[in-house]
């Protein structure tokens, strides 16, 4: 078989025993996963869980004590999030982060300048070929007709699609979404994530996306990772991982 | 005034498909030809009082490079003398007349001078960024002083400079600097409007926006503020060699804080928003000192002073955002 083919069958991401302590705090623990091409992942664990620690040390936020990650068989252990981001790992966060003061528009053209290809002190950055890229994006999103405006004027559902928006710009090969529908309210929850799974099938993406809420996590979810104290205590097939009697004792609480 | 500045000062927004940037160009190019064909018709002290004006705006416009990314520099005096001290070493010691050559000389020699600390002074933000910066230029004054190759306190007078090979006539000589100030001021204006609308530039903004979401963006904040700090340290060192030349005379002072923190208020009085309001805020600066030194000859700072409050009063965003602030705002309503 090819080195190619080696490649491609290999998994996305490959996390072994990553451990983080914060003082006297263990906040990770052993923890290993792999996941492969095109699976929606979803982190699920009550608040401490270890959970956005999880995710900040695979995007480089935080570096572990100890253990591995490796994206398409490349180590990336350590390294810094923008380094980490140029080879195809993108997310969102729990609170947006945008550039509030600018457009919405603006903030998809500084997510494409970012990127480095295009970063230049003479190109402009409003050109045509660029505004066609991020509107197309924002359409997929529904967020077209609040192109030219601020970002401090928008309500926090809107907020949510950009940040996730932004993150897709350059098609990453991993996306992590950190509480996705937090904050948003239960009658936009569903169409919010409607529309974001959608945009992430038709670019086949990978994803990772920390959630509390079990009825997103059921519907969205082609795999399921809990984690408890620090520890990941089941990984399998949401109905499968729904039902541990670790995940219903201490993380969905249906178990007393 | 207003339709001009309209057209040189678009916001990002309304330059969509990059329409707007050769209106902007030749409206600039317009406004350059058209100032030094007046300057002819103009009194002596209105000419030099605008050389002096164009010249302290470039360092000023250094500061507005550097608020688009978040940070304010209270040390530009720094690249201001080293602008000045090039040109008129040049000028004194290696015989090089040229007034452009040397005002170029003198933007490079502050941009390489920046180049080498811009990597460590990109880590700091805030106080700690604005405090640094004015220790170097303090550093800079206390060395100047105490040279005394280079005039020590008193500092040293330089010579006529030529244009292109010729000698300037006496009966000329104010207006030529005035022309060669406001076309190379001019010039650079227009560049940095460029740089403010190209993807680096809107980068910057970013950058002052929202650093960790860059960072995660893939894009690099260091890299964007140490860019930033070099182009200000050209732009200062600019500068500080056409006063110099309009002056004929420099001292330590250049390198003073006083005169960083008049840079910093023009660049306040301007807001970030336009490069244009840069000039207008650095014309007024200098109106203001003229005849309130005529007027008030010990008290000119405190009418400095009420002016620049009622500015951040009425005008948070500076005179910029008059015309150029709609549609760009961030998030702190403006303030630098």
């Amino acid at each position: 078989m090819s080195a190619l083919a080696d490649t491609r069958n290999a998994p996305v991401l490959q996390a072994a025993g990553l451990q983080k302590r914060f003082g006297s705090v263990v906040a990770a623990s052993d923890m290993s996963l792999e996941v492969g091409h095109g699976e929606r992942v979803s982190l699920i664990g009550s608040n401490g869980a270890g959970k956005t620690t999880f995710v900040n040390m695979i995007t480089g936020y935080i570096r572990p004590d100890a253990g591995s990650i490796a994206l398409d068989g490349r180590a990336i252990t350590g390294m810094t999030p923008r380094a980490i981001t140029h080879l195809g790992v993108a997310r969102s966060f729990q609170i947006p982060q945008l550039c509030a003061g600018l457009t919405v528009l603006d903030n998809m053209l500084v997510a494409t300048a970012c990127h480095g290809r295009s970063l230049s002190f003479l190109r402009p950055a409003h050109r045509a070929d660029a505004i066609e890229r991020a509107e197309a994006l924002l359409k997929r999103f529904g967020l077209a007709a609040q192109s030219g405006r601020r970002v401090s004027e928008l309500p926090g559902g809107v907020r949510k699609l950009l940040d996730i928006a932004m993150a897709l710009t350059e098609q990453p090969r991993l996306l992590l979404l950190d509480e996705p529908t937090s904050g948003v309210s239960v009658e936009e929850k569903f169409p919010m994530m409607d529309t974001v799974m959608q945009a992430l099938e038709e670019e086949a993406m990978t994803v990772l996306f920390v959630e509390h809420d079990m009825d997103i996590v059921e519907r969205y979810a082609s795999r399921v990772v809990a984690f408890y104290s620090g520890r990941i205590i089941a990984d399998a097939a949401p109905a499968d991982a729904l039902a541990n009697e670790e995940v219903r004792r201490y993380v969905t609480g249906t178990l007393r | 005034m207003q339709a001009t500045s309209a057209t040189l000062d678009k916001p990002a927004l309304a330059t969509r498909h990059g329409a707007g940037r050769p209106r902007t160009l030749l409206a600039g190019l317009v406004l350059i030809a058209l100032l030094i064909g007046a300057g002819a018709l103009l009194p002596k002290w209105l000419t030099f009082l605008l050389t002096m004006a164009a010249s302290h705006g470039l360092v000023s416009l250094g500061i507005v490079v550097l608020m688009r990314c978040g940070v304010v520099s209270f040390g530009q005096g720094m690249v201001f003398a080293l602008g000045g001290y090039t040109a008129a070493l040049l000028f004194n010691r290696l015989g090089m007349t040229d007034a452009l050559g040397m005002a170029l000389a003198g933007g490079l020699v502050a941009a390489l001078a920046a180049l080498l600390v811009a990597r460590l002074i990109a880590g700091y933000r805030g106080i700690f960024f604005a405090m640094l910066t004015l220790a170097l230029s303090m550093v800079l004054y206390g060395v100047l002083v105490k040279t005394d190759a280079v005039g020590g306190s008193d500092g040293f007078n330089m010579g006529r400079a030529t244009l292109l090979g010729q000698a300037l006539p006496d009966a000329s000589v104010g207006y030529l600097l005035y022309a060669v100030t406001i076309g190379l001021s001019g010039v650079l204006a227009l560049a940095a409007r460029v740089y403010f609308d190209s993807t680096r530039g809107l980068v910057s903004l970013a950058v002052r926006e929202n650093e960790l979401r860059v960072e995660y963006l893939g894009g690099s904040v260091r890299q964007a503020v140490a860019a930033n700090f070099v182009i200000a340290a050209f732009l200062g060192g600019v500068g500080g060699a056409l006063t110099v030349m309009s002056l004929g005379h420099i001292d330590p002072n250049f390198s003073y804080w006083t005169s960083s923190g008049e840079f910093v208020f023009v660049a306040i009085l301007a807001g970030y928003h336009s490069v244009l309001a840069v000039f207008i805020a650095s014309t007024l600066l200098e109106i203001v000192r003229s005849f309130s030194s005529l007027y008030f000859p010990n008290t000119w700072q405190l009418a400095l002073g009420i002016f620049l409050l009622l500015a951040i009063r009425f005008l948070p965003g500076g005179i910029g955002s008059l015309w150029a602030g709609g549609k760009i705002k961030t998030s702190n309503g403006g303030r630098p």
